[in-house]
């Protein structure tokens, strides 16, 4: 039977340490809306959704009560909008039509983001992609709740470089659309390389094609009580530093598949993966620098953040992998600027660097995620930031991302506010030596030999 | 058996057990066991009870408690047990 002990532990965590369901996702095919017909696929598109998702918020509310843990964001992924409208949209403003449509309905059933704005081009792109790509800006700048994504590469593919040309672009012409909110549209909006499938968190998720129908994806979070239980062990060995946060790890775990199991349950709706990740957000004390402060850095950035994170992000997988019956999505540490007050007090101090950050995403779960630039960097030179990013996880298969807003009339020194989760960031100083020559070259980087597997 | 675990949490006073216990008992619901401790004037008890036999929506039950304990100045928490149980077993 439970006793007091592992109850007012349990309690504490939710309490005190920020331990939370950071998002129920729902992943939904669209597979079956295509139409050649813009208004039959546009209410197709929003019947459907409709109707898989109306009680989703409703559900997560009532799960949130009855375990007393919060349940923060209930959001939906669809299958990329590239491949749903490309046998009907001729013009950018299709595709923006589409995206109207996905923001109405994530309105309608109350989800704060809904993800699957999206062109999987890491070989290359088909003409729906190109266009989808280039309606971005637009289809952002005119909704409120979509999250747009492009898969630039794989370790089986090599990098479309023609693509990560153009998102320099995009990205660029996303901040100047949105500039009055300072290009808030950047934060919607996320390139990768290996984009998983089932990944339920934003702005990179959408719904796959290999998926079923329908499915529940969890994303739990907890860096608070990570923080909290190495406060414990300090000056305590490795050993007993990596057992205690893959035991934590795996409690916190735990929490996500009982909500994963009773939402699937509850909506009947399979359950897919549980994402395992340590994601930060800008509250006191849920952040993911602070434990890298805990396991012995002064700031996040000073030498030893790339091993300390190394160690921490397996530590996680290792303690999550026995706690769910599925893990996937991205699972690890996150590692954003904006949504991290102990990343912003080291970027502020002068110790974290676009570089240094660079080097975190070898071994984090994910990549440069929400650092705010100069609103005068180049376009190329994004495509240079993004294109390293994607080597890193071509090369060492693994998921890798760039979410990275250019603020328009910003500069170094100056202080970017997005509002609520996305927190707000310095302006990063970024390596001002061109890259033009490079990145217009043209075609696409081969896949790596370690590829070839089969 | 569908079991919860119900908290309390606050400045220790007169009746804060009978108030509690008096709620349960009109919409059936029965204790299973029950321990208490007071650190420095501090209340502290969980309290793992049966709500197999009542009629009340689960929600409900944790915001009349919620209610009950607004009234006698402690914090009440009902929740099921297994996320307790998910937790802290294998």
């Amino acid at each position: 039977m439970i006793n007091r002990m592992e109850v007012i532990e349990t309690n504490h965590m939710i309490e005190k340490e920020n331990l939370d369901v950071r998002t129920i996702t729902m992943g939904i095919s669209l597979l079956d809306c295509i139409s050649d017909d813009m208004n039959r696929l546009r209410d197709n598109i929003y019947n459907k959704i409709y109707r898989s998702a109306k009680d989703l918020v409703s559900t997560g509310e009532a799960i949130s009560r009855e375990y007393g843990i919060p349940i923060v964001n209930k959001r939906i992924s669809v299958t990329p909008i590239a491949l749903i409208g490309g046998a009907v949209c001729r013009r950018e403003e299709d595709f923006v039509k589409i995206a109207i449509t996905l923001d109405a309905v994530a309105k309608e059933v109350g989800v704060n983001f809904i993800g699957g704005y999206s062109a999987l081009v890491n070989k290359g792109m088909t003409p729906a992609d190109e266009l989808l790509i280039r309606s971005i800006p637009q289809a952002l700048a005119v909704t409120e709740r979509v999250c747009s994504s492009v898969n630039l590469g794989s370790t089986k593919t090599g990098i479309n470089m023609d693509a990560v040309r153009l998102m320099g672009e995009i990205i660029k012409e996303t901040a100047e659309r949105t500039k009055e909110q300072d290009s808030l549209g950047c934060a919607k909006l996320v390139v990768f390389c290996n984009a998983p499938d089932g990944n339920p968190f934003m702005a990179g998720a959408f719904h796959g094609v290999t998926e079923a129908d329908r499915i529940i994806n969890v994303g739990v979070s907890g860096p608070g009580v990570v923080k909290n239980a190495l406060e414990q062990v300090r000056g305590e060995s490795f050993e007993v530093l990596c057992e205690t946060i893959k035991k934590t790890a795996f409690k916190v775990t735990r929490v996500g598949q009982l909500v994963a199991k009773e939402a699937s349950r509850m909506l009947d709706v399979p359950f897919g993966i549980v994402d395992l990740s340590l994601a930060p957000t800008p509250a006191i004390g849920d952040s993911v620098a602070d434990i890298l402060c805990e396991i012995g850095l002064e700031q996040a950035g000073a030498p030893g953040t790339t091993a300390a994170l190394a160690l921490l992000n397996d530590q996680v997988k290792k303690g999550g992998v026995m706690a769910s019956s599925y893990v996937g999505g991205l699972s690890g540490a996150f590692i954003p600027v904006s949504e991290d007050q102990g990343m912003i007090n080291a970027v502020k101090a002068g110790a974290l660097t676009l570089e240094k950050l660079e080097a975190m995403t070898c071994v984090c779960s994910v990549g440069l995620d929400m650092i705010a630039i100069p609103g005068s960097t180049k376009a190329t030179t994004i495509s240079g930031i993004i294109a390293d990013e994607m080597a890193i996880g071509m090369v060492n298969q693994k998921t890798t991302a760039v979410r990275i807003i250019p603020v328009v009339g910003k500069d170094v020194g100056d202080t970017v506010e997005f509002g609520g989760l996305l927190g707000y960031a310095p302006i990063m100083p970024v390596n001002s030596f061109s890259c033009d020559a490079f990145v217009n070259r043209g075609g696409r980087i081969p896949a790596p030999i370690h590829s070839f597997k089969n | 058996m569908k079991k919860a675990i119900i908290t309390v949490v606050g400045k220790d006073t007169v009746g804060i057990i009978a108030k509690v216990c008096t709620y349960l008992a009109e919409h059936q619901i029965n204790i299973l066991d029950i321990s208490q401790t007071i650190v420095q004037d501090y209340f502290n008890m969980m309290m793992i009870v049966d709500i197999g036999a009542t009629s009340q929506e689960f929600g409900t039950i944790c915001a009349d408690l919620e209610k009950v304990g607004e009234g006698i100045g402690v914090v009440i928490r009902c929740q099921k047990e297994e996320i307790f149980d998910s937790m802290h077993r294998v």
